[in-house]
């Protein structure tokens, strides 16, 4: 009786640690054209809704099926599950057929070589390499490398303004520079309506915003031999001031710490915020009830005078489209993203989700000559830079975001936000990162 | 007892056929008979080795591997690392090995409170229920609410309560009781230990409260009268007939309840997304982190394996000592 309890128990508990860990066996096939009538094909989520980006997508993929007799079949998977989902689908090898990708996830995912290298012959087959965004190719995949990826849905983050009440403060021009932006920042700030508001809670917003800065102050994150150098005094820099937002300019709201559902796009479009560092956020304000007169976009500030990569004001933002190495559709797919990536489907799909097209050909379409759109393009064409693409992108993402969001944290309980806490919080990210 | 009754069973059964049938016959008897059950099993057996024996040994395995993001694709390729992933995890003076140790007190904590608190709640809630009123049954399907609704809706819900501009919890605390100078966070810094602390036992009592309630029905009323006679009063009663007659449910409903809490993911999951704070670093979250998010799944496993043999431990010990105090005091 005894030994059978505790077995049993032993059995209840052993089971309940481990199938969190537990996943198939992996294959090591490349790819065939044994099944070539159906695709499978995952979407993110670059609509308003699952629901909504089914709306958007489905009528293109029955002109694909139009054109050549392939069954698109599509699964739209959100953000939050979507790096999981191809993690899993790698270590089984039971995959779709082509997937989109976060482009700063091109350099880690390639790493697990799960994706189809994009070399000439691959790129031939798409319509040349030429006809992409120098930018977004380079945020597909390492320096040196065939890319995994090519550039779909091209985006990158402009500075928001509320035209009334920069008006009603009296500030003629948007800030150009830091100081201003934080100067402006005050006068903007009085009751519970705030200069600006940032998404503290997600790791993502936090480790974009702070590698523009990292870049302003002369650090990309990592040395130039791939190493991680988070704790550098120009990383400190940088990440302080965006933390002093909240913990020493007082210009953004301390709740914004726990932000993580969009509620700063919320805020700023209900006038509790005058500013917003976004990308392409004109679909997502209209849905508040925004109207675009209301707000004027610009490039985010940096460091007067600052050239080259000093003068970085966003990161390459964007979907990338990849194959799965152990497709059973080889061609298909690559029709598929053929397809994805012409000028007309470019200008359909961006046009709809509101961000830039990948291809240069689509991008003098009307479509995209808005305000918002023009100043967005001319940042990606002039003052964007991708993420490091290094294998551990990944987890440098988490990492720093998360050091921020604890250093956002506690600047928004009231605790001091000092050089030295800073650095020690990045100095523990940085001693996370798997050696090697 | 069950077992002295079965053996009293096969004895009688035994001694009937003797000497009458021939020795193979009663040998293949014998086999058939002890043999059913086991084939009766193992359908259960095969299902029980598909869905809990292989992962486990496959999670064991990972543990010895270097499984990174350049390995997952082909598992066999990775290269064993022996005991090198246990090694970092257990090294408490480097990072990776600080931050577990650092979660692995959390938890501790956070179990012993949650259990103690929802078995507190649960016995005091089943002993209230105890006697008829108007309305008992009522009450006692309100209070397996929680019990009954999906965790992922209820967190969620909690999640929102706690939100600091907008959640219903700072408004009652701050904005009409005025019990606060400022709206603390509840879902980032050190408060979120406690937030955490509430949906869990919130979560969980109503388990405790529906066990121990199945166990009060088994205590005879009798017994309270008699004490009632001897002048017990009602904390007497509860002190020396309740408790020591729930004695073997608490033993069964701590133990689980242990064993959930310790590992549940779910609700910090759900409660904090994928980086919980520092205050609220489960282990569960803590190693999926350590895992899916950095993508080092031979190091999550080796975690993992520790934290097994933390809990084999752990229940193996508890179910001594209990079983020994009980052989002692019959």
């Amino acid at each position: 009786m005894r030994t059978h309890r505790i077995s049993a128990a032993l059995a209840l508990t052993a089971a309940i640690v481990l199938t969190a860990s537990a996943c198939g066996g992996g294959g090591s096939g490349g790819g065939s054209n044994s099944s070539p009538k159906t695709l499978t094909y995952w979407a993110s989520n670059q609509g308003s809704s699952l629901e909504n980006d089914k709306q958007v997508l489905e009528p293109e993929l029955k002109k694909f099926e139009a054109q050549t007799g392939i069954k698109v079949n599509l699964e739209v998977i959100p953000w939050s599950d979507l790096l999981n989902r191809i993690l899993a689908a790698t270590a089984s090898g039971q995959g779709p057929d082509v997937l989109n990708i976060g482009n700063t996830w091109s350099a880690s995912l390639q790493a697990t070589g799960a994706l189809l290298p994009f070399d000439q012959a691959t790129f031939d087959k798409i319509g040349g390499k030429d006809r992409f965004l120098e930018s977004a190719i380079a945020s597909a995949g390492a320096k040196g490398k065939d890319p995994a990826a090519v550039p779909l849905y091209s985006m990158a983050y402009g500075l928001y303004y509320n035209k009334k009440l920069f008006q009603a403060a009296g500030i003629a021009n948007p800030p150009a520079t830091w100081e201003e932006l934080v100067e402006d920042g005050k006068k903007l700030t009085s009751g519970d309506k705030y200069g600006i508001a940032i998404e503290g809670g997600n790791v993502s917003e936090n480790v974009h915003n702070v590698f523009t800065l990292g870049m302003q102050h002369g650090t990309g994150f990592f040395d130039a031999s791939g190493k991680p150098a988070f704790d550098s005094p120009e990383a400190v820099a940088a990440v302080k001031q965006y933390v002093d937002f909240i913990a020493n300019d007082k210009i953004a709201a301390p709740g914004n710490a726990e932000y993580a559902a969009n509620q700063s796009v919320t805020d700023f479009a209900t006038g509790k915020a005058a500013m917003l560092m976004w990308q392409s956020a004109g679909a997502n304000l209209k849905s508040h009830g925004m109207n675009p007169d209301d707000y004027g976009v610009v490039p985010v500030p940096a460091p007067a005078g600052a050239t080259g990569d000093k003068a970085t004001t966003s990161m390459v933002a964007g979907i990338n489209m990849a194959v799965f190495k152990n497709t059973k559709n080889l061609d298909g797919a690559l029709n598929f993203v053929k397809f994805m990536t012409s000028d007309e489907e470019q200008k359909t799909l961006n046009g709809t989700y509101g961000s830039l097209p990948s291809v240069k050909a689509a991008q003098s379409d009307a479509a995209f000559a808005t305000p918002e759109l023009q100043t967005l393009a001319g940042v990606l064409q002039k003052s964007a830079a991708p993420l490091p693409q290094v294998p551990t992108e990944s987890q440098f993402e988490t990492l720093i975001g998360t050091a921020v969001k604890n250093l956002l944290a506690s600047a928004a309980a009231g605790k001091p936000v000092t050089e030295a806490t800073v650095k020690d919080e990045l100095s523990k990210a940085q001693q996370q990162m798997p050696a090697s | 007892m069950s077992e002295k009754v079965i053996d009293r069973q096969t004895v009688g059964k035994e001694a009937a056929p003797k000497g009458a049938a021939p020795a193979r016959r009663r040998l293949r008897d014998k086999f058939g008979r002890s043999a059913l059950p086991y084939l009766l099993l193992l359908p259960a057996l095969l299902a029980e080795l598909l869905i809990h024996l292989v992962p486990m040994v496959t999670g064991i395995v990972m543990a010895f591997k270097q499984l990174t993001q350049f390995f997952i694709r082909d598992w066999g390729s990775a290269p064993w690392s022996g005991f090198d992933n246990f090694k970092v995890a257990l090294e408490f003076n480097a990072p990776v090995g600080k931050a577990l140790l650092h979660s692995f007190w959390v938890t501790c904590g956070f179990t012993v409170l949650s259990v103690g608190l929802s078995w507190l709640i649960g016995v005091t809630a089943s002993i209230f229920t105890q006697d008829a009123f108007r309305g008992r049954g009522l009450l006692r399907a309100a209070f397996m609410l929680p019990y009954a609704l999906p965790v992922f809706a209820a967190v969620i819900t909690w999640s929102f309560m706690f939100q600091r501009d907008t959640g219903l919890i700072n408004h009652v605390l701050h904005d009409q009781l005025h019990l606060t100078s400022d709206k603390p966070f509840w879902l980032i810094g050190d408060n979120s230990f406690w937030a955490l602390l509430t949906v869990s036992v919130w979560k969980s009592w109503p388990f405790a409260f529906l066990t121990l309630t199945a166990g009060l029905q088994n205590i005879p009323r009798e017994l309270y009268e008699a004490a009632a006679l001897d002048g017990a009063g009602v904390w007497q009663q509860i002190r020396r007939i309740t408790l020591p007659s729930l004695r073997p449910v608490n033993l069964v409903l701590v133990l689980v309840l242990f064993l959930w809490t310790f590992n549940d993911f779910n609700t910090p999951f759900v409660l904090f997304g994928k980086s919980a704070p520092q205050a609220a670093d489960l282990i569960s979250i803590h190693i999926y982190q350590s895992s899916f998010i950095t993508w080092n799944f031979g190091q999550g496993s080796a975690m993992s394996v520790l934290l097994l043999l933390f809990l084999l431990l752990v229940t193996a010990v508890y179910l001594f000592a209990t079983n020994r105090r009980r052989g002692e005091a019959e």
